[in-house]
């Protein structure tokens, strides 16, 4: 039932109604909001038999969360920025183990400088930790995502990220329609571990690996990793054949019929993009839209889709400073080998937001060969601020210990 | 003013119609400066960017309107509603062509409540002026957002600038009859 109501909340319930056994969570803007309802949930006895851990630090939080799920419990977590950072040396060791746990990144800058405000820095400073990372571009994806990342997770015993737009989303009161119980049990079966920590029956895992194996437990886990992109596709179909919503699965499509211009961008920017697709096309202009929702394991059938484009313009909100971005790098692979005209773009760092205008100036200028093909792109920089800011950096140059 | 287009929002899809609420947080401590964007539309809402454009401004605190640039994008003829108790000619405002709508809400909040919150009664006062909600909507939002006294007082604040909008149209055809 549609309900208008903060996305954060709407995630709350939603978890809550996955079943989960342990939820191990510290807290930090802008994800406070989800963990401060599943608190409530769990208070008012509306989780089931779910345990709330108040831990001491994300590092605390995520290492409950293994222990969770090692002793066969459903485990969820959610963090944002440097709490995702101070996951890090554990988030390897989850996927590493092969513990199936889920957590919402509420997308946050990286510091310094200190900034509570949207980009997707956090969620790619972690692409390489072996975790599946889902991508919501609305609300309603958001909470339809957080029960199709148990579902793939516990498929594949792969852990899962969804990621949403801190504050944008997370902050953002809309209609949303929570799947009720009964649809989420239909999707989720009881969890069924690998491999149970028990007292009673003494096993260990986690146990040193040496060169002689290394190799090969990796090379596994990049091939369970790339089977995802036939289970995130099958659960995302479950889940319409269930909820009849059409949620998930690898990239989403808009107008791409004989588009000339492709957008790529993930998050809640798409919706934004949407509209300026339809403004564009009611002007004549053949744009259109490729939305990344599965971004690890990359979805290298986008090729085929791209391949038709004569430019593709990809907007990432972070930068892999000395390199380009992320996204545009991969991208820049998939159409390695074709004609197609790749515009590497960062926009809406620290919560700049992403208009209409910035979008429809991007496609507008890559159409009429406006748009650096070569060279990174800052699409919102106040370049007058930063020239200056930069003449003064070489002045000082020479300044110095 | 994060509550008051939650409730705007709320109001408005009770009403059928498709709404979005989102605050733009910026220092998170009572009494800075804040803004929330409101959005309602009859087909759904996609778009997550803040609005640039808006077809209403509210102006909870009238010493806001110092700030250069908080009525950028407001479109001539589009409506200017400032929570003061002084006349609209008496604002100081010039160089602008909305049409700029005065009412006492901090006043009339605090006769009822004993305390200056103008929310309600600003959107009681909006939904007077611009339909864009009905007042019972409105009212029932209130009253699933606070329970008990606080519900009530805050409804009964939204008929309050509801009245007063109302008032405000009202002077407003008298006199175009008169000019």
């Amino acid at each position: 039932m549609l309900r208008q109501v903060e996305g954060s909340r709407a995630v709350a319930e939603t978890v809550a109604r996955c079943r989960p056994d342990v939820v191990a969570a510290y807290p930090i803007s802008p994800q406070t909001h989800i963990v401060e309802a599943l608190s409530d949930l769990v208070a008012e006895g509306r989780a089931g038999r779910c345990r709330f851990l108040m831990v001491e630090s994300e590092f605390g939080a995520m290492s409950a969360c293994i222990g969770a799920s090692a002793a066969g419990g459903r485990a969820y977590t959610a963090t944002a920025s440097q709490g995702l950072l101070f996951m890090a040396e554990a988030l390897p060791n989850a996927s590493g183990l092969r513990l199936p746990i889920v957590m919402t990144v509420a997308n946050r800058a990286l510091g310094a400088p200190i900034n509570i405000w949207n980009d997707h820095s956090d969620a790619m400073s972690q692409r390489d930790a072996g975790w599946i990372q889902l991508f919501a571009a609305s609300n309603q994806e958001a909470v339809d995502l957080h029960v199709q990342a148990f579902a793939v997770a516990e498929s594949l015993h792969v852990p899962v990220m969804v990621n949403m737009d801190g504050f944008v989303l997370t902050h953002a009161v809309e209609a949303i329609d929570v799947p009720d119980q009964e649809q989420v049990d239909a999707l989720l079966p009881p969890f069924r571990p690998l491999h149970v920590l028990d007292p009673e029956h003494p096993v260990t895992i986690g146990a040193m690996v040496g060169p002689e194996a290394f190799t090969e437990v990796k090379y596994l886990e990049a091939r369970r990793q790339l089977r995802a992109l036939d289970v995130v596709g099958e659960v995302a179909e479950r889940f319409h054949d269930v909820t009849g919503r059409r949620s998930g699965g690898l990239t989403s499509s808009y107008r791409l019929e004989d588009a000339d211009v492709v957008l790529v961008g993930l998050g809640s920017l798409l919706g934004t993009a949407a509209d300026v697709v339809d403004e564009l096309r009611d002007q004549g202009m053949a744009v259109g839209l490729l939305g990344v929702s599965c971004f690890r394991p990359w979805p290298f059938e986008v090729r085929d889709t791209l391949a038709r484009a004569s430019r593709v313009v990809v907007l990432n909100r972070a930068v892999s400073v000395g390199a380009g971005t992320v996204l545009g790098g991969d991208v820049r692979l998939t159409l390695a080998g074709t004609p197609v005209v790749v515009h590497d773009v960062v926009s809406g760092l620290g919560g700049r937001p992403v208009t209409r205008d910035l979008l429809r100036r991007l496609l507008t200028d890559a159409a009429e060969g406006r748009l650096s093909d070569h060279e990174l792109v800052f699409a919102d920089l106040d370049e007058s601020l930063a020239a200056r800011a930069l003449e003064s950096e070489l002045d000082h140059e020479e300044v110095g210990p | 003013m994060v509550t008051a287009a939650e409730l705007l929002s709320v109001a408005a899809f009770a009403q059928g119609l498709a709404a979005q609420a989102i605050p733009s947080f910026g220092s998170e401590r009572t009494g800075a400066p804040v803004v929330a964007f409101c959005r309602v539309a009859h087909r759904p809402i996609r778009s997550h960017d803040p609005i640039t454009t808006p077809d209403a401004v509210i102006v909870q605190d009238p010493t806001m309107l110092q700030i250069p640039g908080i009525l950028d994008g407001l479109r001539p003829g589009g409506l200017l509603l400032v929570n003061s108790a002084r006349r609209p000619e008496d604002l100081g405002l010039t160089g602008t062509s909305a049409r700029l709508v005065t009412v006492p809400a901090s006043e009339l909040s605090r006769s009822r409540l004993g305390r200056p919150v103008p929310n309600t009664v600003l959107l009681g006062a909006l939904a007077g002026l611009t339909g864009i909600v009905s007042l019972s909507a409105l009212q029932e939002a209130i009253r699933s957002r606070f329970s008990g006294d606080a519900g009530e007082h805050n409804a009964a604040l939204a008929a309050d600038g509801h009245r007063v909008a109302h008032e405000t149209l009202a002077e407003g055809d008298s006199r175009a009859q008169a000019g």
